[in-house]
C-alpha cells in the first residue's frame, strides 16, 4: 500500500465538506468493501485524528491506539451508520469518545477549571500594549511600534518544513485542549463549524470563541517569527 | 495613522471581531462598522491578511500519520468485514 514518508504535506490540505450525493456514494463504496476508498479515508483523516486524540491521552502510542480503535469501530459500525450526521462527524465523534475514555483510564483528565478558563478567559488576543490608551488622540489604535507589518514570506509554503513548521506545530501544541481541537478540526482538517460543534459538543458561539483564541495564538507565534526575522 | 476620528470601532476592537467577521457572524451593523474601519485602516487590513495567512498555514501543516503497521492492520480488518 501507499506508505508515504511521515511528514509529507500533500495529504494535509483541508478538504471541503462532501456534497450529500458524494457522501452517500462514498458510504456505498465503503459498505461494498472498496479498499481504495477506505485506505484513502484513513490517509486523509488519521493525521488530524492522531493530534486530536493526543490532546486527551498521555502518549503518542496511546493516540495511535485510539485512532486505530476508532477505525476498527467504524468498520464494525458501517452497516448500522444511519447517516444522520456526516460520515466525518460520526468518525470524529467516535474518536473523541474513545480518546476521552482512554484519557480517564490514564488519569489524564482535564480539570474542569481549565475547561472553563479556555472559554471564559476574555483577555485580549493581542497584547493590550499594542494599542493607544483611552486618552490618546486615537484611542484603541495601533501604537507606532506595534503596527502590523506585512510578512516577508508565505507561511502556507514555509510551514511545510523547517522552522515555521516547528513553530506552528508547537504553537498548536501549547493551546488549551478545546482550542486545539477546534483549530485542528476547522483549519487543519477543514470541517465546517456545524461539524465541529457536533463532534465536540459545543454551541456555535463557543466554537467561534475557541477558534478565535486558537487562531490568534498561532498568528502571534508567526508574527514573532516574521517580525523577528525582519529585525 | 491607524484610526480615524468618527470610526465606531477601534483597531483594538477590530482584532477581536475578526473571527466573527470572517465567519459571517457579525450583525449587519457591526459588519458595516468593521468594513468602514478597514477602508481607512491599512494596519488592520494587514492584520486580517495575517489571520488569513495563519489559517492557510494551518491547512498545510504536515502532521505525522498512522504507522504503516497500523494501516495494514486496519486494511486487514476492513477486508475481513466483507469476507
Amino acid at each position: 500500500m501507499d506508505d508515504r514518508a511521515i511528514g509529507t504535506a500533500d495529504l494535509s490540505l483541508p478538504e471541503p465538506r462532501l456534497a450529500p450525493s458524494d457522501e452517500s456514494a462514498l458510504l456505498d463504496r465503503l459498505r461494498a468493501g472498496d479498499e481504495t476508498a477506505f485506505a484513502d479515508l484513513v490517509d486523509r483523516w488519521s493525521r488530524t485524528m492522531l493530534r486530536v486524540a493526543r490532546g486527551y491521552v498521555s502518549t503518542d502510542a496511546s493516540a495511535q491506539e485510539v485512532t486505530q480503535d476508532t477505525w476498527l469501530a467504524v468498520i464494525r459500525g458501517l452497516d448500522n451508520f444511519e447517516a444522520r450526521s456526516s460520515l466525518k462527524t460520526w468518525v470524529f465523534r467516535i474518536l473523541v469518545n474513545t480518546a476521552k475514555t482512554r484519557g480517564v483510564r490514564e488519569k489524564r483528565v482535564t480539570p474542569m477549571s481549565s475547561l472553563v478558563i479556555d472559554l471564559e478567559d476574555a483577555s485580549p488576543t493581542v497584547d493590550p500594549s499594542s494599542f493607544r490608551g483611552p486618552d490618546d488622540q486615537y484611542p484603541g489604535g495601533w501604537t507606532p511600534s506595534a503596527v502590523p507589518q506585512r510578512w516577508e514570506g508565505d507561511p502556507a509554503r514555509e510551514v511545510l518544513r523547517g522552522e515555521v513548521r516547528t513553530l506552528v506545530s508547537s504553537a498548536m501544541e501549547k493551546l488549551p485542549e478545546r482550542q486545539r481541537s477546534v483549530v485542528l478540526l476547522r483549519d487543519v482538517q477543514g470541517c465546517d463549524s456545524d461539524e465541529v460543534c457536533q463532534i465536540l459538543g459545543l454551541t456555535p458561539e463557543n466554537q467561534r470563541v475557541l477558534l478565535h483564541r486558537g487562531r490568534a495564538s498561532v498568528r502571534t507565534a508567526l508574527e514573532g517569527y516574521y517580525r523577528g526575522g525582519a529585525a | 495613522m491607524s484610526t480615524e476620528r468618527g470610526l465606531s470601532v477601534s483597531c483594538k476592537e477590530v482584532v477581536e471581531l475578526i473571527t466573527d467577521y470572517l465567519e459571517g457572524r457579525l450583525s449587519e451593523e457591526r459588519r458595516a462598522d468593521v468594513e468602514a474601519h478597514l477602508q481607512l485602516c491599512d494596519p488592520c487590513v494587514v492584520y486580517i491578511e495575517q489571520m488569513r495567512q495563519t489559517i492557510r498555514a494551518l491547512g498545510h501543516v504536515p502532521l505525522d500519520s498512522l504507522s504503516g503497521d497500523a494501516k495494514s492492520t486496519l486494511l486487514d480488518a476492513f477486508r475481513a468485514r466483507t469476507t
